[in-house]
């Protein structure tokens, strides 16, 4: 490893410890000075979000995997407001990087319109089932989940084009294909999908888990996509970003509705998280990805045992 | 929609229309929120929550919250746009509602093209999105 990743590997190292030991100072400076504890709160979700925002670009992950777990095992803030800001991250992040997207032709509107329809439904249902479960059911379930994408971080391999010998009757009769230009070497990939019904069916469960849960789904809709459907990598990841904008524009509004929004909670996550993301695509160049993948999931997989302890504990 | 048998690697219009429209409501919806928050948080308009109080209500269950505050759910916050707390809720609506209008604005050209089925998905997304957003898919606790 070279002096310079070296160096940047070991201040993100120390940012992560710092991100984790802020709410532990942020609550006891808001114990000892009542009157300017209002404002401690933000600014430490505002650092924490943009070393997450770092992160999540570098790790490969999505902001909104990291922010649920993370801020509700670590922040006083009840679960109810931290799904609903969650929400409302994942879809500022969507939003941000979907406009572009779309336009080089990466995100695929016609893949993504039908999944959407089904997993946006979804997200609904998952979104009114978490607001009427008790909190520590809830806690319990999103502690299992994110245990379950850790190992599935772990696990899952990742195909850049698959083999699909035949398009399906389904994405046939729909005329989901289509063709990119491939940066690294120039060339054009066309490509196609299959096992389409299958692929709908399992955007069912992810947008009830995205909705219980305020997780953005991309960690489920990537291997989805290319793995089960047989889109290429680089379309599958696009075209899952994309998605997250109309899969959390449904669940958001269901919390928006029930009043689990606090503008004082959402702005400072979501400027973070946008911040962080910024300076995460310019890292990226120099940074060791691996390692830091290494460190979220480990970070995830506590969270994860976190959020069970205090579901089955209080 | 661009011809099927050829697909090209230029984004079809509708794809390209949709993308417009998400950034542009994506840019001012941020404006909005950003502008909004710092008139929040300078004190420039009175908030409905003291800002003192909130690390009392974001730590409580969201039923317990609107109990306390006396706030009552779904598109009642139009009626709190002169506190400046609310006034945020303009930016995040507007984010969260401009996929609906992305998608209301294809329909026209999938018709033209007389692509009935994606027509139909995305009415059918419009109406889903637009239910969401009505505030009548209520949860009692």
């Amino acid at each position: 490893m070279s002096r310079g990743k070296f160096g940047l590997t070991f201040f993100l190292s120390l940012a992560l410890v710092f991100a984790a030991a802020c709410p532990v100072w942020a609550q006891e400076t808001a114990s000892a000075g009542q009157d300017a504890a209002w404002w401690i709160w933000p600014l430490v979700l505002f650092i924490v979000t943009f070393i997450m925002g770092v992160l999540a670009v570098l790790g490969g992950v999505g902001g909104g995997v990291l922010f649920v777990p993370i801020i509700s095992g670590f922040f006083p803030f009840h679960l109810d407001f931290v799904r609903g800001t969650g929400l409302l991250v994942a879809l500022s992040g969507a939003l941000a990087a979907g406009p572009g997207l779309l336009k080089m032709n990466l995100a695929s509107l016609r893949l993504a319109i039908p999944v959407a329809l089904i997993a946006s439904t979804c997200a609904i249902a998952g979104a009114m089932i978490g607001l009427a479960l008790p909190t520590n059911v809830v806690q319990i379930a999103l502690g299992g989940t994110i245990i379950g994408i850790c190992a599935l971080m772990l696990t899952a391999k990742k195909s850049e084009v698959p083999d699909v010998p035949q398009a399906d009757r389904l994405s046939s009769a729909l005329k989901i294909y289509g063709v990119y230009t491939e940066g690294s070497t120039g060339q054009e990939v066309n490509w196609k999908i299959h096992r389409t019904p299958l692929g709908l069916g399992l955007f069912i469960i992810i947008g009830v888990m995205a909705g219980m849960f305020g997780l953005g789904a991309g960690w489920a809709n990537v291997p989805v996509l290319n793995l089960v459907m047989g889109a290429p990598l680089k379309i599958s990841v696009a075209t899952s970003k994309f998605l997250l904008s109309i899969t959390d524009t449904s669940a958001a509004w269901v919390y928006l509705n029930q009043g689990c929004v606090i503008p004082l909670m959402v702005v400072p996550s979501l400027v973070g998280i946008m911040l962080g993301s910024f300076v995460g695509v310019r890292v990226l160049r120099v940074a060791k990805p691996t390692f830091i993948r290494w460190m979220v999931i480990a970070i995830l997989a506590f969270a994860g045992l976190k959020a069970l302890h205090k579901g089955l504990f209080g | 929609m661009a011809d099927q048998t050829a697909p090209s690697t230029e984004a079809s219009p509708e794809q390209m229309l949709y993308a417009k429209i998400l950034e542009l409501g994506m840019f001012v919806g941020l404006a909005i929120l950003f502008l909004t928050f710092a008139i929040y948080v300078f004190g420039i308009m009175k908030p409905y929550l003291p800002l003192d109080q909130l690390s009392h209500y974001w730590s409580i269950p969201v039923h317990e919250y609107l109990e306390e505050a006396k706030i009552q759910p779904g598109w009642n916050w139009v009626g709190l746009l002169g506190y400046g707390d609310f006034i945020n809720f303009i930016g995040i609506a507007l984010l969260a509602g401009v996929t609906i209008i992305c998608y209301a604005s294809i329909i026209p050209l999938l018709l033209k093209n007389k692509d009935k089925i994606y027509a139909g998905f995305a009415l059918a997304e419009v109406i889903i999105l637009a239910l969401a957003a009505s505030g009548f898919l209520a949860v009692g606790h």
